[in-house]
């Protein structure tokens, strides 16, 4: 592979993109169903931001797109990949699925330039010299070129994100997952972590995002999905969900969230 | 009548000095000077020890060590690995075997592979070979309790951010858990080198050629030859010293390290 490729794959996501198609999936721990029949399609190219109280069930939705919670019932197709399929190859299908989690979870022992590059090398079986570009070329696009030589614990939480983020992309995958990627950043860098963000939509990645930062669902998610009690209560473009809600319960969650000054004052 | 504070420490502190200084005096008064300098305090006598106990008793010593070391460390992972595996018996072999093991005395795993062997099987094992599987397996057992709490220690988020690039379970465990935990285990398996290091004096049940001799035995073996009383077995002991300290200041060290990357 020469530079001129390996350049344009960082630089543009649009080459592959896959769609998600979720069906009546459902989730328990014990009696606790966490999720009650959730449907929802995600098509290639598109960012849909998940977003509701705690517990409501997005991030166990998530976790079950790329199988790190295996689901009860119902289907979830990633791309070519029927992932409730007991015979699929989890692991190859994993592959084209980058995740990003809420505590970033870079490997303490491994320089940022070697985060990016483990998998490529063990999983891909890249050559460390390709491995190392790609790794730099996608460090570079989260603005972390200058600091590849640095360990997790000698950068900031936004530049830990920023580098998990490069971790995920160094896979080339078709499709991003996002658990709550900025809910334990300090607020003055959650800024640069939404930035790498919507450019990565720009460039057209699927994406499929718990959060709980709304001006980023409103300015760049297609489409947003409000989650409550595992049941999806009200979906649809990002500017009419979060700015004319129609339903009860999205209407009480926005308000909450958007004004979080206001108190409930019991009746 | 009431004291301050500061009095009441400062009264504190003459009566832990009063006492010492009875004590030690009390020490002094009774020993016999005369017998502890000719059989426990005897330096003029131990001459013939050198060079020796560097190519033998040392030596000797440090390679049983290290013999029984490698065997416990492997022996340990695995044992670590069964005990946090998902297949029930293997976690049952594994609790058996570490609860056995720790349970029972070293010198009693000596015996049993120093004379058992040969009695059940007819076959005589090498001293080194007799050390290497006894000290190893005893350490085993030990040293895989550390390891399945190194391992435990490692948090999820690690295997599962190693399993979403597309990582098989083992692939996970080896090239992102397993060094993590290493690092993690680095000052009690230091510790467990030092444990290893006074363990092996244990061969001396055994028969041995003064080729064999550990420090424990050179030293016993200086008592009887050298008309010194228990002079040599003090040298040697220093001679352990030289060993254990400086590894129980890399643990320490290992330690302070660890807790300084701790996020």
């Amino acid at each position: 592979m020469n530079d001129v490729e390996i350049h344009s794959r960082a630089q543009s996501g649009r080459v592959h993109a896959a769609g998600v198609a979720i069906k009546d999936l459902r989730k328990s721990y014990g009696s606790n169903e966490v999720l009650k029949g959730i449907s929802l399609d995600v098509a290639a190219g598109e960012v849909v931001c998940l977003i509701g109280p705690s517990g409501s069930g997005k991030s166990t939705l998530l976790r079950c797109v790329n199988l790190l919670e295996q689901p009860n019932e119902g289907s979830i197709h990633v791309g070519g990949f029927d992932a409730t399929d007991p015979d699929v190859d989890i692991d190859k299908m994993r592959r084209k699925v980058g995740m990003v989690f809420q505590q970033f979870n870079l490997f303490p022992h491994l320089n940022a330039l070697r985060n990016c590059t483990i998998a490529q090398t063990k999983v891909l079986k890249r050559p460390q010299a390709e491995a190392d570009k790609i790794a730099r070329a996608n460090l570079e696009r989260v603005g972390l070129g200058h600091l590849a030589d640095r360990f997790p614990d000698q950068l900031s939480g936004g530049q830990q994100q920023r580098v998990a983020i490069a971790r995920a992309l160094s896979m080339d995958p078709e499709l991003m997952l996002f658990d709550e990627p900025t809910s334990a950043l300090d607020p003055e860098t959650v800024g640069d972590v939404l930035s790498v963000m919507r450019n990565l939509a720009k460039e057209g990645m699927t994406m499929l995002v718990v959060t709980h930062e709304m001006g980023f669902a409103r300015e760049v998610a297609d489409r947003v999905v409000f989650m409550d009690g595992g049941v999806v209560v009200e979906e649809g473009v990002a500017e009419h969900v979060i700015s004319s809600p129609t339903q009860g319960r999205t209407k009480e969650f926005l308000r909450r969230v958007l004004d979080p000054t206001h108190i409930e004052i019991a009746e | 009548m009431a004291m301050t504070a500061r009095q009441r420490a400062r009264v504190s502190l003459y009566v832990q000095a009063g006492i010492f200084v009875v004590a030690v005096a009390a020490l002094i008064l009774a020993t016999d000077w005369k017998t502890v300098t000719t059989n426990v305090f005897n330096f003029g006598k131990i001459g013939p020890m050198f060079p020796d106990i560097f190519f033998s008793g040392l030596k000797n010593t440090l390679i049983y060590t290290f013999l029984g070391f490698i065997v416990g460390l492997s022996g340990g992972l695995l044992l670590a690995l069964m005990k946090l595996s998902s297949f029930p018996l293997y976690r049952w072999i594994a609790t058996g075997y570490i609860e056995f093991f720790r349970g029972i005395p070293a010198l009693l795993v000596f015996i049993a592979f120093g004379y058992g062997v040969p009695l059940a099987f007819g076959v005589q094992w090498n001293v080194a070979v007799v050390v290497m599987v006894s000290l190893g397996m005893v350490a085993a057992a030990y040293i895989a309790e550390t390891l399945r709490a190194g391992l435990q220690a490692v948090p999820k988020g690690q295997t599962e951010a190693a399993r979403s690039l597309g990582m098989p379970q083992w692939r996970a465990m080896v090239t992102i858990v397993i060094p993590q935990a290493f690092r993690i285990v680095l000052p009690p398996l230091t510790n467990e080198v030092i444990l290893l290091t006074k363990d092996s004096s244990l061969i001396y049940v055994l028969g041995l050629t003064a080729s064999q001799y550990e420090l424990t035995k050179f030293g016993r073996d200086g008592i009887s030859s050298l008309g010194a009383g228990l002079t040599p077995l003090l040298v040697a002991g220093a001679f352990y010293l030289v060993v254990t300290i400086p590894l129980s200041l890399l643990a320490r060290k290992f330690e302070s390290r660890s807790a300084r990357t701790k996020r």
